[in-house]
């Protein structure tokens, strides 16, 4: 038999220990528990069109104060995937764009090319652009974009189904810009696309999350689905939420090309989306309504 | 009297074009003359006639009637 003083150590050191182990279980769920080594880069990889990417950061290329900048802020990023873009112009010599030779640019930069068909009103415009984009990128990845509304440019979501089932009949790894309609979303799968980018706000509004609820719904609804969420990311407040919804990726331009230092701005989206996706994957805890007193002294109160 | 019968049609007959919405002559017959005529690389851009992609392998094929509607593409930055 030990002693009363012996025995209640022990209970407490096994109380503390057992709320030490398992609390944190509890509210992550099935999770590993493992220690993370000091100064490994959190994220777990994943799939995308046919790649696996580390980076949850998908970087657009406009609107930068001059090519070097993009290039640094695209190297600051830690993107893998930039999107493109087409003109209807026919520049001569091989610098395509006013910006001087800004493909060169994209292109040494090693990272994948998603190239949109922004500024379509229709399937069938969506449809060539994409057939152009393919041959002129080298790619079968394309951000589809078929806006329905002027003011807002919201995605119109018709086209954009009817542009997607021939898209995808075609060969194409089709990225639809979307809504965050679940239904629209359902038959862009049915369409054959692999992946949804519902949007966060309209495109360059810097409204961060304007519907996180149908986000959260769109999450548990399509659980196997890559969700980026594109378009209308302010700050990386914005994409830390994104990321601690659950969804997979954050496709962002202006937020990074319009900010007072673009390159640090980069930087900053890059760590909060990895900073985002840890803190899904670890579990974030539940909210109360009361405080609860993380100093474990409840039950010895101290009389001085 | 039968050798002037013989006399091949001139190589320098035009044809006038709309490219990118405005008015344009060439002598090209095919969609890749004319784009050679332009001075560019046939890799720098995309091709397409009368609202249908032409593919650069087919544009040798592709032969240019009065009026047709050429629209080229070109990489850009895009967001």
């Amino acid at each position: 038999m030990t002693t009363p003083m012996t025995a209640s150590a022990r209970d407490w050191e096994a109380e503390r220990s057992a709320q030490v182990k398992e609390e944190p279980a509890k509210r992550a769920g099935d999770t590993e528990q493992s220690a993370l080594p000091p100064r490994l880069p959190p994220a777990t990889t994943w799939e995308i069109g046919g790649r696996t990417l580390t980076s949850r950061f998908l970087l657009g290329t406009a609107g930068y104060p001059s090519p070097a900048i993009l290039q640094q802020a695209i190297a600051a990023s830690g993107t893998q995937v930039v999107t493109v873009g087409l003109r209807r112009q026919l520049a001569q010599g091989t610098p395509a764009s006013a910006d001087g030779d800004f493909f060169g640019i994209i292109k040494a930069t090693g990272a994948h090319l998603l190239p949109n068909t922004a500024g379509c009103r229709t399937a069938r415009e969506a449809i060539t652009l994409a057939q152009m984009a393919r041959e002129l990128f080298d790619t079968t990845w394309i951000k589809l974009e078929v806006v329905g509304d002027e003011h807002t440019l919201q995605p119109d979501p018709f086209e954009l189904v009817d542009a997607a089932r021939q898209l995808v009949k075609e060969g194409f790894d089709v990225f639809p810009y979307c809504t965050d309609d679940l239904v629209s979303c359902q038959r862009l799968l049915d369409a054959g696309c692999k992946i949804l980018m519902p949007w966060g706000a309209p495109i360059g509004s810097g409204q961060g999350l304007v519907n996180p609820g149908a986000l959260r719904i769109l999450r548990a609804r399509l659980p196997d689905v890559p969700l980026i969420v594109d378009a209308g990311i302010g700050s990386p407040a914005d994409a830390v939420q994104a990321m601690e919804l659950g969804l997979d990726g954050v496709l962002l331009n202006t937020a990074v090309a319009k900010a007072l230092n673009p390159v640090r701005m980069a930087r900053a989206f890059g760590l909060g989306i990895q900073a985002g996706r840890l803190a899904f994957e670890a579990g974030v805890m539940a909210q109360q309504d009361m405080a609860v007193a993380s100093t474990p002294v409840a039950g010895h109160p101290i009389l001085l | 009297m039968t050798a002037a019968l013989t006399v091949p049609v001139p190589e320098t007959s035009t044809t006038t074009l709309i490219v990118n919405g405005a008015a344009h002559t060439t002598t090209a017959r095919t969609l890749a003359q004319w784009v050679e005529a332009q001075g560019l690389a046939g890799d720098t851009l995309a091709t397409a006639v009368n609202g249908a992609f032409v593919p650069r392998a087919q544009r040798a094929q592709s032969l240019l009637a009065e009026g047709d509607a050429i629209v080229t593409f070109q990489p850009i930055e895009g967001g």
